[in-house]
């Protein structure tokens, strides 16, 4: 027994050691003439198509393939990848393979695909969701998002027109149209999203108000569907979500409440209480980044989607849950945003403490002290995602309450 | 009962082998695998006409294919081998220690927490001994709260193990949140990238290189710690009989209690390595599940350490090979668990067959 595990070992550490030298060239990236025939093209996925998140990263990939006219083996798409050293691993092994470009689609990735791109020179790393690019400043890290607050705030319309119909059919009274909102966390991304969603509904019902609570997961289906039912219990009627299972819009369905979904349409399984759902298109950005790279032009440290360039949407209104002329008003504000006429963060339209802002400074620059450095609120509006593409808009606005803010 | 005239003999029966010779027990291990992949290999085909012999030069591909893939399957295996090792003087014990998943967070968390606090304020050299001393305690900590419980007052261990990992997973949730970067995200983001304080060193241009050469320490030290020391003796006993270990004068507590010290502080090794030795961050994804996978990995080499290094080989490389398979085919990952779970499914049947044989009926057994 003992002379067996001896050898076992023996084995084992030379059969690691005899591989490690066999194999010990790497390839490098890709190299030769680059065309759309040659490229190469990675995607980390953080889950897989059973996350609605991820899926919606998947299919933008999909689109992006077919309008670049690009084949299947010229895309790699690796699923499940944590937020750890794996990341770098699956990062690096991709440009082993030979891809030029490649795109992370969740938060926690970012760090390592900074350090992958620091071994890779000739390899585009572009993450989604990231704030670190327009500091780190390498030629080939990019960070992106879209403009989803444009989106919220349009769904944000439906939901106050729909609180109007109620009013106006006695169902509730004005000072009751009380707004129920699940999110994540208390990050930036999640305060900007149901702040342009209040503001939107706002809007068009003045008296509205909102109330938040918070789960302390991007994914986790009960703890969603017990923070919307908690919100119910409370008086909301009407809620909206920043997270990303069905737990809300299930607790919804079941209680015969209105719902503005997230990420994609919820109708299949919520007929009768769907209303509409923003959600990001990452096409554009693909086709943009994957442009670039075969046109050698550069990528920019950070590139934000908007409605204009097709990277945010709204699916289909849902007539059976919306108030009659939701979709005519949604295309008017949409279009006033696209001309530049309309601000979501508009300082005349929120205010904080009872106050109207005029100077607000946001913590753009990410660093571990949350240090404010940016001057945001300039031309009578708060100025998001256009000094970094992730959202940084976290102020606690009038009108809002947060129920729990330990997340 | 009704009489008889002939008892009826079944159709087979099993019966206990003797101690297998050891190329028998490999053969029939050798079969299984064969069988294994020949089970998996069909499935494969009925599932997606893929043709099995490329699926399995792809998982082969995937665990081999370049000295990155190689030197990823190393480390892989590694941080398995460090927390199945970590479990194995518990279970010899019959101490059923469920909870390293925990107890390598809890290590993690530690080693993480001192990177945070103390990054700017102390030399490198200071900080990494700061670091390894703190999660290698937190380790043994974790452990050896459950231990006084079951030596003192008889307490199930299973079930204490098992809640210890869930109030782990809160705290590095809870900590998460308060050290995240940027604010409120969740997310604790590269620790010290800049100064790489509290990181452990890197030999040459080998990135794991050092987190395996300490594995395999680890690994050697506990082979001997069980079966050349005093100490592996008498947990082994208690293990077999508390009263036998009573009876012959061992302290049935204190080796409970310093058994699991040892699990624990191993487990916070494994805590150490993955957060100031690879990820540099902290997350409840930390650990990925090895502290259960680790109960699997310990059992299935009979709670000998070498033969570890074997049987997580084996599970790393069916991790690796069948991840290579979804994504070269642009198969669903579950599809890589349904390939792994077949094998695995095997590889465990056939210790059955190793130790026990199925004696069918003989022929002239039926009644003419």
């Amino acid at each position: 027994m003992k002379r067996k595990s001896a050898f076992l070992l023996a084995c084992l550490t030379a059969g690691a050691l005899g591989m490690g030298v066999l194999t010990g060239c790497g390839e490098g990236g890709g190299s030769g003439e680059l065309s759309k025939s040659t490229i190469k093209v990675g995607l980390i996925c953080l889950h897989d198509e059973n996350s609605t998140y991820d899926l919606n990263f998947i299919n933008a990939m999909e689109e992006a393939k077919k309008n670049l006219g690009l084949s299947d083996d010229q895309i790699i798409i690796k699923k499940n990848i944590p937020e750890t050293n794996e990341c770098k691993e699956a990062a690096s092994d991709l440009a082993d393979r030979g891809c030029n470009i490649i795109f992370a689609d969740s938060f926690g990735h970012e760090s390592y695909m900074i350090e992958a791109a620091e071994k890779y020179p000739d390899v585009q790393f572009c993450h989604a969701t990231g704030t670190m690019a327009h500091t780190e400043k390498k030629s080939n890290f990019h960070d992106a998002f879209a403009s989803i607050y444009e989106g919220r705030y349009l769904a944000g319309i439906a939901a106050g027109l729909k609180l109007n119909e109620m009013i106006d059919a006695g169902k509730i009274k004005a000072e009751d149209a009380v707004m129920g909102y699940v999110g994540a966390f208390t990050y930036a991304e999640v305060i900007s999203g149901y702040t342009s969603f209040y503001l939107g509904a706002k809007s068009v019902c003045p008296s509205t108000t909102m109330k938040v609570q918070f789960t302390g997961s991007w994914y986790d289906e009960t703890a969603e569907k017990e923070a919307a039912t908690t919100l119910l219990s409370k008086g909301c009627v009407l809620i909206s979500q920043h997270a990303d299972s069905m737990g809300a819009p299930t607790a919804c369905e079941n209680a015969g409440v209105p719902n503005i979904a997230y990420n994609g349409s919820t109708r299949d399984a919520c007929p009768n209480t769907f209303i509409v759902s923003p959600r990001i298109n990452w096409a554009p950005y693909y086709e943009y980044a994957i442009n670039a790279v075969l046109n050698g032009t550069s990528i920019d440290y950070d590139w934000t989607g908007n409605l204009s360039t097709g990277s945010v949407l709204l699916t289909e209104v849902n007539e059976q849950a919306a108030a009659p002329g939701t979709q005519a008003a949604i295309d008017e504000a949409a279009s006033k945003l696209k001309a530049g006429t309309l601000h979501v963060f508009d300082t005349a339209c929120f205010t904080v403490g009872g106050k109207q802002l005029e100077s607000y400074k946001a913590d753009v620059d990410t660093d571990a002290d949350y240090t404010p450095d940016t001057e945001v609120i300039k031309d009578g509006y708060f100025h998001e995602s256009e000094y970094r593409s992730a959202p940084y808009f976290d102020l606690a606005i009038d009108g809002i309450e947060q129920l729990n803010t330990k997340f | 009962m009704a009489k008889h005239e002939h008892v009826r003999e079944p159709l087979f029966h099993i019966a206990k082998r003797d101690t297998p010779a050891w190329w028998r027990a490999w053969g029939i291990r050798a079969i299984a695998l064969v069988l294994a992949l020949v089970v998996s290999g069909l499935v494969a085909f009925l599932l997606t006409g893929e043709n099995p012999l490329k699926l399995y030069a792809t998982m082969l591909e995937g665990a081999f294919g370049t000295s990155r893939r190689v030197w990823g399957l190393m480390q892989n295996l590694a941080m398995l081998l460090c927390v199945s090792v970590a479990v194995t003087p518990a279970f010899k014990m019959r101490f059923w220690n469920i909870g390293a998943e925990g107890q390598v967070l809890i290590g993690g968390l530690a080693a993480a927490a001192c990177m945070i606090l103390l990054g700017d304020s102390i030399p490198h050299g200071l900080l990494l001994l700061t670091v390894t001393v703190a999660s290698i305690a937190a380790g043994a900590l974790w452990a050896l709260i459950p231990a006084v419980f079951r030596a003192k007052w008889q307490t199930n261990e299973t079930l204490f193990t098992l809640m210890m990992n869930y109030i782990a997973i809160q705290l590095v949730s809870f900590f998460t949140y308060r050290f995240s970067v940027p604010k409120g995200s969740g997310q604790v983001g590269v620790i010290n990238r800049a100064t790489h304080a509290g990181w452990m060193p890197t030999l040459g241009k080998y990135d794991y290189l050092l987190n395996i050469l300490i594995v395999l320490a680890v690994t050697v030290m506990m082979a001997v710690y069980l079966k050349h020391s005093k100490h592996g003796y008498e947990l082994a006993v208690v293990g077999e009989s508390e009263s036998t270990a009573r009876y012959i004068g061992i302290d049935v507590k204190k080796v409970i209690i310093r058994t699991m010290l040892i699990s624990g502080a191993v487990c916070g090794i494994a805590g150490l390595l993955l957060v100031s030795g690879t990820d540099h961050t902290i997350s409840r994804d930390t650990a990925a599940g090895r502290g259960f996978t680790a109960i699997m990995v310990s059992w299935l080499a009979k709670f000998d350490p070498v033969a570890m290094i074997l049987t997580s080989f084996l599970i790393v490389f069916l991790e690796k090979g069948a991840t290579e398979i979804s994504t070269a085919f642009g198969l669903n990952d579950s599809f890589s668990e349904i390939i792994t779970g077949i094998i695995i499914f095997f590889i465990i049947g056939c210790e059955f067959f190793i130790r026990y044989t199925v004696r069918f009926r003989r022929r002239e057994g039926k009644s003419a």
